[in-house]
């Protein structure tokens, strides 16, 4: 029973509550069993665990569904990154410096969740800040992915990240779905390290409030899933205007579950030449090729695009983005909330607090962005940077007349060991040379699982869509989700009957 | 582009970090390494390009100016290192 409940699509599991197959009681319940199962619990992929909550909040949800006023998504089990700020329930970033943080509010998308009808398990680890692509950088400790390679099962593999404790939740069955969040690629490539799917939406479609902040023009919400059905759903229930965040638009949501299934018969689907890379793996190239030949036999036809700048946008987003994050994080001095580390005065304060609070990596990111900002540097660096960001973005406008959608690799490799890359941390920045571009352009992006390399780890493809247009990218992803009939679950989901 | 540990040290100080000797021979060389590889930039022809510093390249919206929040001093603090009569506390900064 139990693992049956674990291994339901969000669709299926909605459907065998409002039949009465199982309470929502029954379905949290599993997936609090699962997260708090010894191996899972090894995997670290929560700080904060909710479990009483969530209990309570499903009680709730029975009441609703026995009386007939059930919510859209009342009763199912999602994970939350715990870079969203929850009432009452502790919100760190994964940073000692908001070690005890307790926001006195909620975040827009969690309490549009909340008002779906969505029970948070727990709060999920990340990279701090949201600053990492392996889930390292936590100072709670690093999350362990629940694939294993079956060349070196011995070895602990990163499940990818800044959403990393969202993805590998949402792969061993501690959660239907899950939030994350995006600013260079961080729910696409744990998606892709996880075998599940992870999208984000266009830029101003979900509400920046109450998501702590990393990079403002860049950081946009989204969503982890076993399906794309399922991610489309949970992203409908994200999105929508909010007057609390400056750049939040006011276009409306379309049905993107309802629309998602429609034909693609005669889509245009781009193939970016820049987009082969020096070095990149044979699995990666074949799985490309794969994708492209599904999503051809399902209708859509392929035509080769140019992304011209596409080489530059790594370097762009690692001085936009550090920028971005020295300014915003200048709000951690240890006055008003968080931690603090007296010294001899009130500077000598801030930087106690702030030597103590941040880790390695987002010290290394103010300083560059500090760098970048300062006087005699800001427009070789800064400025320079956002004139090649335009560039960037209009090699897509103009890619964008030739094709409907754009299929891409969602990362580089598969995912590697806990440890490899983190010395080297232009080699870690690499991992995100297919999710930054559209992330500088705003656009949306979905990672689809679609194979198993020679290790047996999963590897996903990427669908781009346009701005606003995600009801294209998740037509073009559910199509190949179809033909790509990727089924393979970890060990940890498979043994938990 | 050189980043020698005076220049790190100027940084941190800026960016209000305090760094030990340890921490500039940890951070110059990475520092120096990241900055370098970002010069690859300078190859771009940017032209007559302008500054791209917001996809969504709305005007800011206005709001009626009134008051819309505040009578909140206790979820304000709450989260404070140290308070006093409903103020935050920080070390003496006027002799």
């Amino acid at each position: 029973m139990s693992h049956n409940l674990i291994s339901l699509t969000i669709t299926e599991a909605l459907n065998g509550l409002k039949s009465k197959k199982f309470t929502a009681t029954e379905l949290v319940t599993a997936h609090i069993n699962q997260m708090q199962s010894p191996s899972c619990r090894a995997l670290n992929a929560f700080i904060t665990e909710t479990a009483e909550q969530a209990l309570a909040q499903a009680k709730n949800s029975d009441s609703r569904i026995a009386n007939g006023t059930s919510l859209p998504l009342d009763g199912i089990p999602i994970a939350m990154k715990d870079l969203f700020c929850t009432k009452g329930v502790r919100t760190t970033a994964a940073s000692n410096i908001l070690n005890d943080f307790i926001p006195p509010y909620e975040s827009t998308v969690s309490q549009k969740l909340l008002d779906a009808g969505t029970i948070t398990v727990g709060k999920a680890n990340l990279d701090e800040f949201a600053m990492g692509g392996s889930n390292t950088t936590s100072y709670y400790g690093p999350v362990e992915n629940p694939w294993k390679s079956k060349t070196h099962p011995d070895k602990k593999l990163v499940p990818g990240g800044s959403s990393g404790g969202s993805a590998a939740a949402v792969a061993a069955g501690m959660a239907m779905g899950a939030t994350g969040t995006d600013t260079g690629g961080s729910t696409r490539q744990p998606g892709s390290f996880c075998g599940i799917v992870g999208v984000k939406p266009t830029y101003g479609r979900c509400s920046r409030w109450g998501i702590i902040a990393f990079a403002s023009s860049l950081d946009q919400a989204g969503a982890f899933a076993r399906t794309v059905e399922d991610s489309a759903l949970l992203l409908q229930h994200m999105s929508g205007f909010d007057p609390k965040d400056s750049t939040s638009a006011g276009q409306p949501v379309p049905d993107f579950a309802a629309l998602l299934k429609q034909d693609v018969k005669g889509l245009r689907v781009g193939i970016p030449k820049e987009y082969r890379v020096e070095g990149m793996p044979q699995d990666i190239i074949d799985i490309w090729e794969k994708g492209a030949a599904m999503l051809k036999d399902a209708g859509a036809i392929i035509v080769d695009i140019s992304l011209p700048h596409t080489k530059y946008a790594v370097p762009t987003y690692y001085i936009i983005a550090p920028a971005e994050a020295s300014s915003n994080l200048a709000r951690y001095d240890g006055v008003r909330y968080g931690l603090r580390v007296d010294g001899k005065d009130l500077q000598d304060t801030y930087e106690n607090t702030r030597a103590a609070g941040f880790g390695a990596e987002v010290k290394r990111r103010i300083m560059i962005g500090t760098y970048c900002l300062s006087a005699g540097y800001y427009d070789a660096y800064y400025t320079k940077a956002q004139k090649v960001r335009r560039l960037i973005s209009e090699d897509f406008t103009k890619a964008f007349e030739h094709c409907d959608v754009i299929l891409t690799p969602t990362a580089p490799s598969s995912a590697f060991a806990i440890g490899e890359n983190t010395d080297d941390p232009i080699k870690m920045y690499l991992g995100d040379v297919f999710t930054i571009p559209a992330s500088m352009a705003g656009l949306p992006g979905i990672s689809v699982p679609a194979g198993l390399d020679d290790q047996g780890l999963p590897l996903g493809l990427q669908i781009i869509g346009r701005a606003w247009d995600e009801v294209t990218m998740f037509k073009a992803a559910h199509a190949l989700e179809q033909q790509a009939a990727f089924s393979t679950q970890p060990v940890l989901i498979k043994d938990a009957a | 582009m050189s980043i020698d540990k005076s220049t790190v040290s100027k940084v941190a100080g800026l960016a209000r970090i305090k760094v030990t000797e340890d921490d500039l021979n940890y951070y110059a060389p990475q520092l120096q390494n990241i900055l370098q590889w970002v010069e690859q930039l300078q190859e771009v022809n940017t032209d007559g390009v302008e500054p791209l510093a917001n996809v969504s390249e709305i005007a800011l919206r206005l709001r009626d100016d009134v008051v819309n929040d505040g009578g909140i001093q206790q979820e304000v603090l709450q989260n404070a290192p140290e308070t006093v009569e409903g103020f935050f506390v920080v070390t003496k900064i006027v002799e």
